[in-house]
């Protein structure tokens, strides 16, 4: 559809492309991204023939740029540019309306039928059909732009070039357009080249990006080709993490500041826990990075205030979850900021400890509650209703974790759990056999990210061997004061 | 009814009233109906036929000329200020006319038409340098600075003319009335001088009218619109600068006509260009018949240069639309 070949130009004698080549294949959505002045709208513009080309080709359908005439180029190419004001007010519709100059021809150039539906569809497409009449002045930044898209959907042209279509729009805007745009790529076949400022939208939107750097191509690929940490960090010299989006396959980045903020180095100890009958209650001046798969606010986060709530055993409640949240909000615990965890167990039976390592403590506290123990080998030969049994298991390093080390410290300590149970004989009544858990065990693993890195925590690391310690420690000390609680020695 | 047709409605009805007021009012008043009925006094038909309808004509075609020229060179050059006066066209118009009588030039084959030629040439010659140098100080030609160079324009060629009329003695001094602009005494001999140009200025300015509309928007846009906006923009310039010229030729500088008459025009009846081209025609035809009508009768028998009082009309209006903008925030 749109064939560049080795094209270089740019201003009067400042040559800023340099040598650029890609191809767009037809309903194909390229974004271009690069930092300031890497020359991402230069490209756009030399591509869409404002422009002069130094050398290099610009093929449409086959054809180059230079073959068609202004008219024919606007039948098979529409751009975008970015926002600008005007000194003259039109109405919306007669600006939508000049989408169809190039349709448009001879002295009196009458309006045609096809010229009236193009305009009432482009206006339909972007939802600006009830500012027909109004002036475009008066609209706001975002009504203005999405006015500018139905003019450029208007000319029904199979190429859409666009140059920062969502600056200044709000994420709602900005979504809208989007979302228009690629509904045009795919449902019409519509090809579309756009330069974006935001690597998150350009990599969620696009079929395949274009990373520019210095006016030359850097990588051209898909998203997950272009959008990694080392070639972003590279091009736009700014320190960032890329994530995966929550629903789809697109990575996205977060900006690492370098900015020091007011560093708390109080180190994290046993002093910051508080047991009530009813709580056990961890709280840090500032929040730790968590990990946990606790009833609110489970997955990863940041976290101040970590909760374990004593209830009955008999507790049942269609909506746990927000039981809780209820629970926490009512005892003066911020929803934001606390994560919180439920045992059957007495709150004043929690396990807490602290253990040194050359680099910082790492405190655990476990409470264990084994009434309802099972041998996870075995759980498939027995129907179960869920209950609560539930070893909760809070590991909290003075330390910076690295991912891996988050879900290693993971997998230590559950190996050091079961061993505390197989130590302790305790077994699933159904089975005979030793258990390895109970049904509803809890973990909340927590770092302050601060102080040394630490990149794994398997079982020989430092940490490694702190944590299933601990762990294991913990566990059985706690499994101890359940069985004399039950009476069961 | 669309605002558009109501606008022609009530321009073609203010500019017969133009007509029969310029035709009869005057220090002898002489019913309209002189210039149809056969039997009416033979001075009176004189006066209407030889002098006021001449008179009345010219004005119009100069104003209506003016007007146009200054919608267009609006809409080019996105700038609500510009029009052949604030832009000192009219002063490069006046320039390349008063070059050919102090050098008294006459093309042979040419003819009557060498005047207004050399006008328009001048006049020409000024827009591309005004906006060549407006391009050279800022890329984004913002409104300013385009009037700026029209000013720095017009003082340094209102010297060069001040210049000849001083090397030439007496018999040009008659030249810096007609600068100050006046359609008086003219006859139809001026009037078929002018009439071939505004003709032809004003299709090439009515051919652009929708070109005129994408280049609203930047001379960009137009261009991703699929306007060819080099030729485009050639055929305006020689457009403006023709029909500029002719009116400086046949009427001497005549300010603010186009810059009253376009923005009144857009103010009733919106900015389409398709619409306002025509319209600034006829309403500068019009309002210049009506300033000649007040010029030659407000202080009777004196009679005040046209451009005394268009400029006293039109000085305010551009500083209202300047302020306009301004506060807007458009450039």
């Amino acid at each position: 559809m749109l064939k560049i070949e080795g094209l270089s130009g740019g201003y009067d004698n400042k040559l800023i492309i340099k040598n650029v080549s890609f191809f767009v294949a037809k309903g194909e959505m390229l974004g271009i991204l690069g930092p300031n002045g890497s020359g991402k709208s230069t490209l756009l513009k030399v591509i869409s023939g404002i422009l002069n080309m130094e050398s290099g080709n610009v093929l449409i359908e086959g054809k180059p740029l230079k073959s068609y005439s202004s008219k024919d180029l606007a039948k098979k190419m529409a751009v975008l540019p970015q926002l600008h004001s005007h000194a003259f007010s039109h109405t919306v519709r007669d600006t939508i309306a000049l989408g169809r100059y190039p349709h448009q021809s001879g002295l009196f150039s009458s309006w045609s039928i096809e010229d009236e539906a193009a305009v009432v569809e482009a206006m339909k497409l972007t939802a600006i059909e009830r500012y027909e009449s109004q002036m475009l002045d008066l609209l706001s930044g975002g009504e203005q732009q999405r006015v500018f898209v139905a003019q450029a959907l208007a000319q029904q042209a199979p190429i859409l070039l666009l140059d920062e279509p969502t600056n200044h729009l709000d994420i709602a805007h900005q979504k809208q357009l989007l979302d228009t745009i690629k509904t045009q790529a795919i449902e019409k076949g519509i090809t579309i080249v756009s330069v974006f400022h935001d690597i998150n939208l350009a990599s969620l939107y696009c079929d395949r990006l274009l990373l520019m750097d210095q006016g030359e191509i850097k990588v051209i690929g898909a998203p997950h080709e272009v959008v990694t940490k080392d070639q972003i960090e590279t091009v736009y010299e700014a320190r960032i993490s890329t994530n995966p989006h929550p629903e789809r396959p697109k990575p996205q980045i977060t900006i690492l500041s370098d900015v020091n903020e007011k560093n708390n180095d109080k180190l994290i100890t046993t002093e910051n826990f508080q047991v009530t009958g009813e709580l056990v209650v961890f709280q840090a001046e500032t929040q730790l990075k968590t990990w946990s798969s606790a009833v609110t606010n489970a997955g990863s986060g940041w976290y101040r205030t970590f909760v374990n709530r004593r209830v009955d055993a008999n507790y049942a409640c269609d909506n746990v979850h927000e039981e809780m949240l209820e629970f926490l909000v009512n005892r003066g615990f911020s929803e934001a900021d606390t994560v919180g965890m439920m045992t059957a167990v007495n709150t004043t039976d929690a396990v807490i400890k602290e253990y040194k390592t050359p680099f910082g403590n790492v405190v655990i506290m476990v409470t264990a509650g084994v009434g309802n123990a099972v041998d996870v080998s075995r759980t498939h030969e027995v129907e179960m209703l869920p209950a609560i049994g539930t070893i909760n298991t809070w590991i909290i390093v003075n330390g910076e974790l690295s991912d891996e080390a988050f879900i290693q410290s993971v997998i230590t300590a559950t190996e050091a759990k079961t061993k505390a149970l197989a130590f302790e004989q305790v077994k699933d009544p159904r089975t005979g056999t030793i258990a390895t858990g109970t049904s509803t065990d809890s973990i909340l693993v927590a770092a302050t990210q601060r102080g040394v890195h630490i990149p794994y925590a398997g079982p020989i690391t430092e940490i490694g061997k702190k944590i299933g310690l601990g762990v294991y420690e913990c566990t059985v000390e706690a499994i101890q004061i359940y069985k004399k609680a039950k009476g069961w020695d | 009814m669309s605002k558009a047709m109501i606008g022609y409605i009530l321009s073609i009805a203010a500019l017969i009233v133009a007509i029969w007021l310029g035709v009869s009012v005057g220090s002898v008043k002489v019913p309209i109906s002189t210039l149809w009925d056969t039997g009416a006094d033979a001075i009176a038909t004189n006066i209407v036929w030889k002098i006021r309808m001449p008179r009345v004509v010219l004005a119009g075609l100069v104003g209506a000329s003016l007007a146009i020229a200054g919608a267009a060179f609006q809409g080019l050059l996105k700038n609500p200020l510009a029009d052949p006066y604030t832009l000192g066209v009219s002063s490069g118009a006046s320039v390349g006319a008063v070059a050919t009588l102090f050098f008294g030039i006459s093309m042979p084959f040419l003819g009557i038409y060498t005047l207004p030629v050399f006008s328009m040439i001048g006049a020409l010659v000024t827009m591309l340098l005004v906006i060549s140098f407006a391009k050279l100080v800022d890329r984004a030609m913002k409104m300013e600075t385009i009037i700026l160079t029209g000013i720095i324009f017009s003082s340094f060629l209102g010297s060069v003319i001040s210049l000849m009329i001083a090397l030439t003695g007496e018999e040009l001094r008659q030249i810096i009335s007609w600068l100050l602009g006046s359609v008086s005494m003219r006859g139809w001999s001026f009037v078929q001088m002018a009439l071939p140009f505004v003709v032809i200025g004003t299709l090439l300015l009515w051919l652009n009218r929708r070109e005129l509309n994408a280049m609203l928007f930047g001379e960009e846009r137009a261009k991703h619109l699929g306007v060819n906006v080099k030729k485009r923009k050639m055929m305006i310039l020689i457009g403006g600068s023709m029909l500029t010229g002719t009116a400086v030729a046949v009427s001497g500088t005549i300010g603010f006509v186009g810059l009253v008459v376009p923005h009144m025009t857009r103010l009733l009846f919106g900015s389409d260009n398709r619409h306002v081209l025509p319209l600034s025609f006829i309403n500068g035809a019009a309002l210049l018949i009506i300033c000649d009508l007040v010029s030659r009768t407000i202080i009777s028998p004196t009679e005040l240069p046209i451009g005394v009082i268009t400029s006293f009309v039109g000085a305010p209006v551009f500083a209202y639309i300047f302020f306009r903008q301004r506060k807007k925030g458009g450039n």
